[in-house]
């Protein structure tokens, strides 16, 4: 047991949006502690209730059951502006009439700080995410990346205890999110504080995170490191959800068997009873091309990726299986090959 | 954009050019021309009279009978009060406004469009028809005045026939213009800004005053031109609902042109009139250029 309080402590959260039959329940009762200075990662498609959660903690939102903590003391009564949390915006929302450095002192000077000092933090702020060149320009002169930055150092500007992120990198291209992302991970460990972080995109999720709730429908599915949620999903939605990953319909054919639809009888440690019907997952890397193998399949097509290769296959039944493997020896199209599951590899997961 | 030839371009700007100089040019310039000519005998201006300034010194000077100029602040004053009015409908517009478009924007999209329908139908009907509604309305034992009277201890209310009548007309009257250009710039407004404000540690003041109303100042200008401009030269509120008894310019200009039979004069008003209009619209000009110094 910890004894310091979590910087986060979400009890039983219900919201709905909506009233009476038309009411649509967007959170239902939500659970979750956040660390002091963790990089922690709401996960799911959109419409799952993150954004949702992520206001409710802003105050941008009332709930309608359940309380919200932040270090221990109860904050879901207070409207946003006394709220010891900032928010950085999926767009953005830069005050287009304000030059960035003004936009950087908002926050500061709502806090009635001396002019010296509002200018001081606001400068350290800009530096801390490069941008001190541009104080005087307006947002709309700046491109999408020093616009993020901006709205970054403006949320971290006050010293906020939780810095919440809206889907923060959704606007930018590739290569341009993948800097940021370093960038952002780098900027949590020097501010020191907890980072709440929303975004659909998995990848995204387990490069930045110290922890993930993977949600789906208003529950959180399943919270953990991002190795244990993509190693042991809990649930047959996580693991489609993050990476790539085979599912298998099959089933249990006596116990530590399953026989998949393409007719082959495979050993995987399911506990279900014989005779129903279940979901056997495995990851594109963990399937392996042997003479041999336990299941025979038809390559279909394959992607030269450098360091590896992508081979689409086809099972007898007709189910795609993508398979990760080594440049080496790669077979032609249209090859029959056989294919090596290893049972420690395999989930099962009820249909 | 292609390179447009000079005589394209000539082409394309020469008939509105064209509709602006006949349209507009040329009238002004014969107000300008008749404002510094004599009074005729029949038809209101004498075309042959020597061109002179006698009916702009007539503004602040009256002519004594041994030919000694004295001050004379019976013009400046209705100048001034018109002004004034101008100047009170216009801050009322803006501070009616202001909520009602912030209200209207934050409206659903059906809501919105009944919304500016119900704002716009006013115009529908002719502005002397509007005003004789206000007659009604505030005259002496209808339901406002005995609201008032019920409401204010120090004896009756006179509600009609004064400067608050004129005032409350001329607001009535210029609102829509006020409301619909602001509402035009919340309607893009990213309501997000506000919430960032409040994420910000801005309460509600603070977020109106810091973000909402810097967003609003375009649309707040717009309008308070198209409500002070138009306020500053009315008469048909000031004769109606004033009661003619305080003139307002544009009463005082009606005049000349009709029972005075004083064309000269009334075009020199006019054009006092205009200037004034012109000074106020450069003042906004500067003013809102020094907000946004050229990058």
């Amino acid at each position: 047991m910890t004894t310091t309080p979590s910087a986060i402590t979400v009890q039983s959260v219900s919201k709905s949006f909506g009233r009476g039959d038309a009411a649509i329940r967007v959170l239902q009762d939500v659970s979750v502690e956040i660390g002091a200075r963790e990089f922690f990662t709401l996960l799911g498609p959109s419409g799952c209730g993150k954004t949702t959660l992520l206001r409710l903690i802003a105050g941008f939102e009332d709930l309608d059951s359940g309380s919200i903590l932040i270090e221990g003391a109860q904050i879901d009564h207070l409207p946003p502006f006394q709220r010891p949390v900032n928010t950085v915006f999926q767009s953005y929302a830069l005050f287009p009439h304000l030059t960035v450095a003004q936009n950087v002192a908002f926050a500061l000077e709502m806090q009635n700080l001396s002019v010296a000092d509002v200018r001081r933090r606001a400068g350290e702020a800009l530096e801390m995410v490069r941008m001190g060149a541009f104080a005087n320009r307006k947002p709309s002169e700046l491109s999408g990346g020093q616009q993020q930055r901006v709205a970054l150092a403006r949320a971290l500007a006050p010293r906020p205890k939780v810095l919440l992120l809206d889907e923060p990198l959704s606007a930018l291209d590739l290569k341009l999110r993948k800097e940021m992302q370093i960038e952002l991970k780098q900027l949590q460990t020097e501010a020191g504080i907890t980072f709440v972080f929303v975004t659909h995109d998995q990848e995204e999720a387990l490069t930045l995170s110290d922890r993930i709730a993977v949600m789906q429908g208003g529950c959180i599915l399943q919270l953990g490191t991002p190795r244990a949620i993509y190693e042991r999903p809990a649930h047959r939605f996580v693991a489609d959800f993050i990476g790539e990953i085979n599912l298998l319909d099959g089933q249990v054919s006596g116990p530590g068997k399953v026989r998949l639809d393409c007719g082959v009888e495979i050993a995987a440690a399911a506990e279900q009873a014989t005779g129903a019907r279940v979901t056997v997952a495995i990851r594109p890397e963990r399937a392996s091309l042997a003479q041999g193998g336990m299941l025979p399949a038809v390559v279909t097509h394959a992607a030269y990726l450098g360091t590896a290769s992508i081979l689409q296959l086809r099972l007898a039944n007709g189910t795609p299986f993508l398979l990760r493997a080594a440049t080496a020896n790669l077979p032609e199209i249209g090859a029959q090959v056989s294919l090596d599951l290893p049972p420690e590899a395999l989930q099962v997961f009820a249909a | 954009m292609s390179a447009t030839s000079p005589f394209r371009r000539a082409g394309l700007v020469g008939p509105a050019l064209l509709v602006v100089l006949i349209l507009v040019g040329v009238p002004l310039s014969i107000m300008a021309w008749v404002s510094l000519l004599g009074r005729g005998a029949t038809i209101g201006v004498d075309w042959q009279s020597a061109p002179s300034f006698a009916n702009y010194t007539k503004l602040i000077w009256e002519e004594d009978f041994d030919g000694t100029l004295l001050f004379n602040p019976t013009y400046l004053s209705i100048l001034w009060r018109s002004v004034w009015q101008a100047a009170a409908t216009t801050v009322i517009c803006v501070s009616l406004g202001l909520p009602v478009a912030l209200w209207m924007s934050s409206l659903s999209r059906g809501a919105r469009d009944i919304a500016v329908l119900l704002i716009t139908i006013p115009f529908w009907t002719n502005l002397l028809v509007r005003n004789y509604a206000w007659l009604i309305i505030l005259r002496e034992d209808g339901a406002v005045s005995r609201a008032a009277d019920a409401i204010w201890p120090f004896g009756p209310v006179q509600l009609l026939y004064n400067d608050a009548a004129i005032l409350i007309g001329l607001v009535y009257s210029f609102l829509p213009f006020m409301i619909l250009p602001i509402y035009a710039g919340f309607e893009k407004f990213d309501w997000r800004l506000l919430e960032a404000a409040y994420d910000l540690g801005a309460n509600r003041r603070r977020a109106l005053t810091r973000v909402i109303v810097p967003l609003a100042m375009p649309g707040m200008i717009a309008g308070s031109m198209l409500v002070f401009i138009p306020s500053l030269g009315s008469f048909v509120t000031a004769a109606i609902l004033g009661g003619g008894k305080s003139m307002m310019l544009g009463n005082l200009i009606q005049l000349q042109f009709g029972q005075s039979r004083n064309w000269p004069f009334g075009a020199a008003i006019s054009v006092v009139l205009l200037a004034l209009m012109m000074l106020v619209l450069m003042g906004i000009a500067i003013w809102k250029n020094r907000q946004e110094p050229k990058r």
